[in-house]
C-alpha cells in the first residue's frame, strides 16, 4: 500500500499532539504500521475504519494503555505539545501521561462507588484532599458531563446504580473532573441505545472548544456529526487523514470511498 | 382437530411434569442426605449433654462431670494465631501473584504448586510442622505451633480465593482506575481490595472453617488430649504472666477432645463426643454462614 494521503488544513491550525511514524506490536503481531496523524488543539478528530483495524489500538497508545499487558511494543513517536514530550518514550512515566490525557472506555467503566467519588477518583489520585476545593472540581465536572441535574441530590449513591447511558455521562464527567489535555473516546456510545447516543454526541459537541478530544467510532454517521477531522485506518495503516467534510464528500482515495460509500467494511 | 392440539398439549405438560420431577429430586434427597449424615444420630445423641456445665467443665474421668472449656478456648486461641499468620500472608500472596509478579515459568511453577499444596493430605502437614515449628524452631507442643501449622494448611486456600476474587473484577473497571491515573497500588488498595473483599473473606472464612476441624496435623505435633487448665490470661495469676504467654502453653482443641472420648469404652463418653460434635459442627456450620451472609451484604453494594 501506498503511504497514507494526509491533507492538512488551510490556514494550519495549532497543534495539539502528532503521531510519527507509529509502529506498534501485540507481541509478534505488528498492529500499527507507520501510523502518522496530527491531533488538532481543541478540535474532534475521529478514527474510522473496519473492525480489527487497528483503530482502537492507536487511541490507546495515546495513554500507553497497552503498557498494562506483558509483549506490547511501541515504536516511533507521538509528541504531546506545546512541550513536544513524546508520551512513547520509555523514560516518560505512563501515570504521567494519563493525567495529562484522559480516556472514556466503550462500556461504561464507573467504579462501585459513589458518584462523588467517581468524579473526585482522578483528583484523589493527584493528592487533593480538600472537601470544598473538591466538592466544586466534582461539580464543574459533572456539570461538564452534562448530567449535574440528573445527580445533584445523590452524589452519595453507587454510580453502578444509573442507567447506562447516565453512567457514560458520569465517566465523560470522571474524566473531565482533572482538566486533560486530550480526551480519548473509544467506541464510547457503542453500548448504549440511540437516545443516549444521542446525548453522549450533543455532549461531545459542547466540549468542543475547550478539549482536544479524538474519538474512535463504528459508526460514519457518527463521525461525520461529531468531527472536524477524521482518519480512515485499514489494516493497521492510516489510509487517508483529512477534514470531516472532505473525507465524507470528496475522499481522494479510492479504499476511503469505498468504506464510506459501504462498498465495503 | 382442536381437541387434537389439546390432548397434545396435555401431553407435553405430562412430559415436563415428570421431567421437572428429577429437579426436585434432585434437591430433597441432597438437603436430607446432607442433613441425616450429619445431625440425627449426633444430635439425638448428644443434645441432653448440651448443658451450661458443659461448656464451663474441663475434661474428667467421670463422663457426666466432663466438659469441653478446655477444647474450646484452645480452637479459639488457636484459629486466633491462624488467622493472624493466614490471612495477611495469604492476601498478600494473593494480590502478589495475580497483580505483581511477571508471567514467567517461575511464577507458573509456584502457581502449579500453590493449588497442589491446598489438596496435599493435612497429615503432611503435621509432620512438616513437627519437624520445623516443634524441633527446628523450638516452639514446642504449644499454641503457637499448632496455629503456625494450621496456618500453613490454609494459606493455599485464602490465595487461591484471594486470586480468584481479584480476577473476577472486570478488566474494564481496573483499565478505568488506570486511566484516572492511578499507581499499580493505588488501583489494588482503592479499587481491587474493596471489589475484591466479599470473595477474599469467603476464602478466609472458609479456610478457618476447615482449619477448625483438622484433626491430625494438630495430634502431630503433639495436642495434648487431657487439659485440666486454661492457657495463662496476660497480666493474671502468680507471677503475673506476660502477654505472650499463652502463646506457648499446652493446649487441646475441639476436634481432639472428641477423638478421645470416642476411643473410650465408656459408652457415656460417646455421648459427651456425640455433644462436642454437635458443637464443632456448629461452630463450622456458623463460619460457613457468616461467610455466605458477608458475601451477599457485600455484593449488593458491587455489581458491575
Amino acid at each position: 500500500m501506498t503511504s497514507a494521503t494526509i491533507t492538512l488544513p488551510t490556514p494550519p491550525l495549532p497543534l495539539k499532539a502528532e503521531a510519527r511514524g507509529l509502529d506498534f506490536y501485540y507481541g509478534d503481531f505488528k498492529a500499527l504500521k507507520r501510523v502518522t496523524m496530527p491531533v488538532y488543539e481543541h478540535k474532534v478528530t475521529a478514527l474510522i475504519g473496519p473492525s480489527g483495524c487497528g483503530k482502537s489500538t492507536f487511541l490507546r497508545c495515546f495513554n500507553r494503555m497497552h503498557d498494562l499487558y506483558p509483549g506490547n511494543r511501541y515504536d516511533g513517536t507521538i509528541q504531546l505539545l506545546p512541550d513536544a514530550v513524546n508520551v512513547l518514550d520509555k523514560s516518560v512515566d505512563p501515570i504521567e501521561v494519563r493525567m495529562r490525557i484522559s480516556m472514556v472506555f466503550q462500556k461504561p467503566n464507573p467504579f462501585p462507588k459513589s458518584i462523588f467519588e467517581n468524579v473526585a477518583y482522578g483528583l484523589r489520585v493527584r493528592g487533593e484532599s480538600s472537601r470544598s476545593y473538591l466538592e466544586d472540581k466534582v461539580e464543574a465536572a459533572l456539570k461538564g458531563g452534562a448530567i449535574w441535574d440528573e445527580v445533584r441530590d445523590r452524589l452519595d449513591e453507587v454510580a453502578t446504580n444509573l442507567s447506562g447511558g447516565q453512567q457514560q455521562r458520569l465517566c465523560i464527567a470522571r474524566a473531565l473532573a482533572t482538566d486533560p489535555e486530550i480526551l480519548l473516546f473509544d467506541e464510547p456510545t457503542s453500548a448504549l441505545d440511540p437516545i443516549a447516543t444521542g446525548s453522549i454526541e450533543e455532549l461531545i459537541h459542547q466540549l468542543k472548544g475547550k478539549v482536544s478530544m479524538l474519538i474512535v467510532t463504528h459508526n460514519m454517521q457518527q463521525a461525520a456529526r461529531v468531527s472536524d477531522f477524521v482518519g480512515y485506518m485499514y489494516l493497521g495503516e492510516m489510509v487517508e487523514f483529512g477534514d470531516t467534510k472532505d473525507i465524507f464528500m470528496k475522499p481522494k482515495r479510492k479504499e476511503t470511498e469505498d468504506y464510506i460509500t459501504g462498498r465495503f467494511g | 382437530m382442536a381437541a387434537n392440539t389439546d390432548s397434545r398439549t396435555a401431553e407435553l405438560r405430562r412430559l415436563i411434569r415428570k421431567a421437572k420431577r428429577w429437579d426436585a429430586l434432585f434437591g430433597v434427597l441432597g438437603i436430607l442426605s446432607l442433613l441425616a449424615a450429619l445431625f440425627t444420630g449426633m444430635a439425638i445423641d448428644g443434645v441432653p449433654r448440651l448443658t451450661g456445665d458443659f461448656f464451663t467443665s474441663f475434661p474428667s474421668r467421670r463422663a457426666a462431670n466432663a466438659g469441653i472449656l478446655s477444647a474450646w478456648v484452645g480452637s479459639i486461641l488457636v484459629m486466633l494465631v491462624t488467622a493472624f499468620f493466614a490471612v495477611p500472608v495469604g492476601i498478600y500472596g494473593g494480590i502478589y501473584l495475580e497483580e505483581y509478579a511477571r508471567k514467567n515459568w517461575i511464577t507458573t511453577v509456584i502457581e502449579i504448586n500453590i493449588s497442589n499444596l491446598a489438596g496435599v493430605p493435612s497429615i503432611v502437614y503435621g509432620l512438616l510442622a513437627l519437624g520445623l515449628f516443634v524441633y527446628t524452631f523450638g516452639l514446642g507442643q504449644s499454641i503457637l505451633s499448632a496455629g503456625l501449622t494450621l496456618a500453613l494448611l490454609i494459606l493455599p486456600i485464602v490465595i487461591v480465593t484471594t486470586r480468584e476474587a481479584l480476577r473476577a473484577i472486570p478488566r474494564h473497571v481496573r483499565e478505568g482506575a488506570y486511566a484516572c491515573g492511578a499507581s499499580q497500588w493505588q488501583v489494588v488498595h482503592d479499587h481491587l481490595i474493596p471489589y475484591g473483599m466479599p470473595g477474599i473473606l469467603t476464602g478466609v472464612i472458609i479456610g478457618m472453617a476447615r482449619a477448625i476441624g483438622e484433626t491430625a496435623p494438630i495430634i502431630t505435633i503433639g495436642a495434648l488430649t487431657f487439659i485440666a487448665f486454661l492457657p495463662p490470661v496476660p497480666g493474671m495469676g502468680e507471677p503475673a504472666a506476660g502477654l505472650f504467654d499463652w502463646l506457648f502453653s499446652p493446649f487441646t482443641v475441639m476436634p481432639i477432645q472428641i477423638f478421645n472420648w470416642t476411643s473410650r469404652p465408656d459408652p457415656a463418653f460417646h455421648q459427651n463426643a456425640a455433644a462436642a460434635s454437635f458443637v464443632l459442627v456448629f461452630m463450622t456450620l456458623g463460619m460457613n454462614a457468616l461467610a455466605i451472609w458477608l458475601r451477599f451484604r457485600m455484593r449488593k453494594s458491587i455489581n458491575w
